[in-house]
């Protein structure tokens, strides 16, 4: 199974809406959150339609509608999404409504809203798109889960063009929640400076990135999708080990051929230990690279790593902004990511150069 | 493609009983597990819900676990179904290798509505809670108590949740990612979705009608079910039930929450379906349809099967007279029923229609028939327009 | 309130229950059909006007041909709360 990866929308913390790759200066805040740099929705969706959506709906439909202006044209056979947490904002606001008006008179839209295909339904609504239409709800490998159907769809010729995408929005509420869990870093630190030391807690973030996977390459391809694993249990470095080399392996193919590991490292030692293990085994030759300094931890973290890594092929370079190791003289055509979330829910994206 | 996909097991926990047995049962004996709610505490008592009459503690002693404070009852009834399936398939020794696709749609909420404001002051003495409020944990619960750790995922959209797991599963297999999968879907009943539906004024005042002229609403019910899936390949000499031998996921990209009148999104749903299946819309014996029972769907899916079948529309009913709508459970539990349909050779009738519905020609069958049973279409409809068609063959 | 004051309260209620964020009271005409043309309103913000009706004025309707016809404009609605007393 593969797929090309031919066009990208993607809304993160970092300037990255206007289609450029860290061109603009790193954001570099000690704000503790990573909240999204936005475009003016109202120029690339519809106002009446705007003004029921909450914020993660907004940023669903602005990066898959960037993603699909950046295609030019190309009207995809599929919308699958991957989102953690879908639209809670929505969610709770129904929810606490019930209470607040004693199950009488409640409005239906926070509860139409509250449904976790709304983004993926909604870009079918705006776009016509009657095709294929689903959504994956599973923590840190939402996204995961979206890649491995649509490559499915392409390697079944159900689908020629998939629109696939991972969303997640940071609300306060759920901050509040994950903080019971010590999920945040108490100390206030900037973002770039997240690796260093030995803390426990991350910076919580937020995205959606969007991608348009054809069976076809064109002169606009970025990258090449070639497969994906997921696996959910508490692991050692050895069992992870295992699902990587199984995964290189039914590709024909050795760590040694992984030019760039890209892992889903937080700052968090309570968790961060298994990247810093897997460090250890990987070849001397291969160069290694964080992102969540630049995006946050959110459930779909690893839809911003693909994005990073498509740029990454496309480009034969790779920002400093971003390195952790590189060799010298290294060329990058294969780049493996890893992430987990809270070391139970794991996933592997493999990606070449076209 | 070439590889098939047998179910070889299903497991089933719903208003009208715990296990295939009693559900088969009440279904043959019209008997409908929709009434006056009792466990679920809400000021909107007067509407009727499908409920599953057993509490927390005693669906975990069901599920042979001993109940933690983590436990929601999507999990727990999730877990009953999901072990029903397993044992029935005889699968267990190969479940380390299995995957999972489970489907909900609101979670552990029947926890959230007693813990979310607590969870959200910060100040929650509950934090072992926190992790059993999202879409993915009743799943991956499932999942660890099997034994299952890879290809495991969940899928959330809306009312056709457990009929995408279906699907998706199915084509797992079929992609040789994995030679078995267990597949469904569980939703509790909650305060969110009663007020939910409520709120858009959906919810039947006397329980639902599916395909009456006089129907007034859904009836929210409760329930989970969850299918062993095998390629052909791997099945040896176990018995199998059914084959899944067709499917179509389409987006009506009509409406948020309703279907369009003329139901042009349900025929291209089905006869997407036909086609992946090579049969005949005369091949079809049986239809269980999505029959909600509020006025929109059940006109259009009424008009689309006028459509697609023509004069000749096969025996067809909705079972959520019996169910109520459970929501993400509903493709699930509506698999299970349509495999029944096939093993035992039965149509099960359409309960609570007094009144022909005008708009549509054929009738839903109401008496319960004794009639050879090969090929059964299934249909889920979900907000956002999510159409999935499932489509079981005897082998 | 006189029923011109009544229909510029409705019409920051409106905005602000349905969320439109461009409309100013001054674009709405209170004599312009509420759904399809004028506002272009659907059936969900029909539920959220009634709704509107019943939180702020504590009018409650049942039958869908009355709501129809209560929802036909804005001065229609604020013709219904007058006739009520419930201004």
């Amino acid at each position: 199974m593969q797929a090309y990866i031919n066009s990208t929308g993607i809304i993160s913390p970092q300037q990255t809406y206007d289609g450029t790759f860290f061109a603009a200066p790193i954001v570099n805040t000690d704000s503790m959150i990573l909240n999204a740099m936005e475009p003016v929705y109202k120029e690339i969706i519809n106002p009446v339609l705007l003004r029921r959506m909450s914020h993660v709906i907004k940023m669903g439909l602005g990066a898959s509608n960037l993603c699909l202006k950046a295609a030019e044209g190309i009207r995809p056979d599929a919308v699958v999404v991957g989102t953690g947490l879908a639209c809670l904002y929505d969610l709770e606001k129904f929810l606490l409504s019930i209470d607040d008006y004693h199950e009488k008179m409640l409005s239906p839209i926070p509860f139409i809203n509250s449904s976790h295909n709304t983004v993926s339904s909604q870009i079918a609504i705006m776009n016509k798109l009657t095709g294929y239409n689903i959504t994956y709800c599973h923590r840190a490998i939402s996204f995961e889960s979206a890649l491995m159907d649509s490559l499915m769809l392409i390697a079944e010729n159900k689908a020629d063009n998939v629109l696939a995408g991972g969303i997640d929005e940071f609300l306060h509420n759920y901050y509040t929640i994950f903080n019971l869990l010590s999920y945040w870093r108490k100390e206030t630190i900037s973002n770039l400076s997240l690796f260093e030391g030995s803390h426990p807690g991350s910076i919580p973030g937020e995205g959606a990135a969007f991608f348009l996977l054809g069976k076809e390459k064109n002169e606009k391809t970025l990258a090449k999708l070639t497969d994906v694993q997921t696996f959910v249990t508490k692991c050692d470095v050895s069992y992870l080990k295992n699902e990587i080399d199984n995964l290189l392996q039914r590709n024909g193919l050795e760590r040694k051929d992984v030019d760039l590991f890209l892992l889903g490292r937080n700052g968090d030692n309570q968790h961060d230990g298994i990247y810093l293990d897997l460090e250890k085994i990987l070849p001397e030759t291969s160069c290694v690279a964080y992102f969540k300094h630049l995006c946050g931890e959110y459930m779909t973290a690893s839809s911003f790593a693909t994005w990073v890594a498509a740029n990454i092929l496309k480009t034969e370079n790779i920002p400093d902004c971003l390195i952790k190791k590189a060799p010298a003289q290294s060329q990058i055509k294969r780049i493996l990511i890893y992430n987990h979330y809270l070391e139970k829910e794991h996933g592997l994206i493999l990606l070449e150069a076209k | 493609m070439a590889r098939r996909v047998f179910i070889t097991g299903f497991g089933i926990i719903s208003a009208i009983g715990n296990g295939v047995e009693e559900n088969f049962k009440s279904l043959t004996e019209k008997r409908s597990g929709i009434g006056k709610v009792s466990l679920l505490e809400t000021s909107l008592s007067n509407y009727p819900v499908g409920e599953i009459k057993a509490d927390s503690e005693t669906l975990a002693k069901m599920g042979g676990i001993e109940l933690s404070t983590i436990d929601s009852r999507t999990f727990l009834i999730g877990l009953i179904a999901a072990k029903e399936a397993v044992q029935m398939s005889g699968c267990e020794e190969y479940l380390s290798s299995m995957g999972l696709v489970g489907s909900n749609t609101v979670g552990g909420m029947d926890l959230n509505d007693r813990y979310y404001r607590e969870l959200i002051s910060g100040n929650g003495t509950n934090k072992d809670k926190v992790i059993s409020f999202d879409c993915a944990d009743a799943g991956e619960r499932i999942a660890n108590h099997l034994g299952i750790t890879r290809n495991i995922t969940t899928i959330s959209t809306a009312c056709s949740s457990s009929a995408n797991a279906i699907m998706n599963g199915t084509r797992m297999i079929k992609n040789g990612i994995a030679d078995r999968m267990l597949v469904g879907g569980m939703d509790a009943l909650s305060r969110f979705s009663i007020n939910g539906f409520n709120s858009l004024e959906i919810l039947s005042q006397t329980g639902c009608k599916p395909f009456d002229k006089n129907r007034d609403g859904i009836t929210a019910g409760e329930g989970a079910a969850f299918l062993v899936l095998e390629a052909e390949d791997v099945v040896g000499s176990r018995k199998i039930y059914g084959e899944v031998s067709g499917y179509a996921n389409r987006n009506e990209a009509f409406h948020a929450t309703a279907s369009s009148p003329d139901g042009e999104g349900a025929v291209q749903t089905m006869e997407k379906a036909l086609a992946s299946s090579y049969l005949q819309p005369s091949d079809i014996d049986y239809i269980n349809a999505h029959g909600t029972g509020t006025l929109v769907n059940d006109i259009s899916e009424g008009r689309a099967l006028d459509k697609v079948f023509g004069d000749n529309v096969p025996l067809f009913s909705s079972t959520k007279g019996y169910t109520g709508h459970t929501f993400a459970a509903a493709g699930a539990i509506e698999a299970v029923f349509s495999l029944l349909a096939i093993d035992r050779g039965v149509v099960f009738p359409n309960i609570a229609l007094n009144n022909k519905l005008e708009e549509m020609n054929a009738n839903p069958t109401t008496e319960l028939c004794q009639h050879p049973v090969r090929n059964v279409l299934s249909n889920s409809f979900g907000f956002g327009g999510s159409n999935t068609t499932l489509i079981f063959s005897k082998i | 309130m006189s029923e011109e004051e009544l229909i510029e309260q409705l019409k920051t209620q409106i905005i602000e229950a349905l969320s439109l964020e461009d409309i100013t009271p001054a674009d709405i005409d209170p004599d312009a059909p509420l759904f399809v043309e004028g506002l272009g309103l659907d059936s969900i913000d029909a539920i959220e006007l009634m709704l509107l009706l019943e939180r702020n004025y504590n009018i409650h309707i049942d039958d869908p041909k009355k709501r129809r016809e209560v929802l036909t404009s804005v001065r229609t609605m604020a013709q219904l709360i007058q006739s009520q007393g419930k201004e």
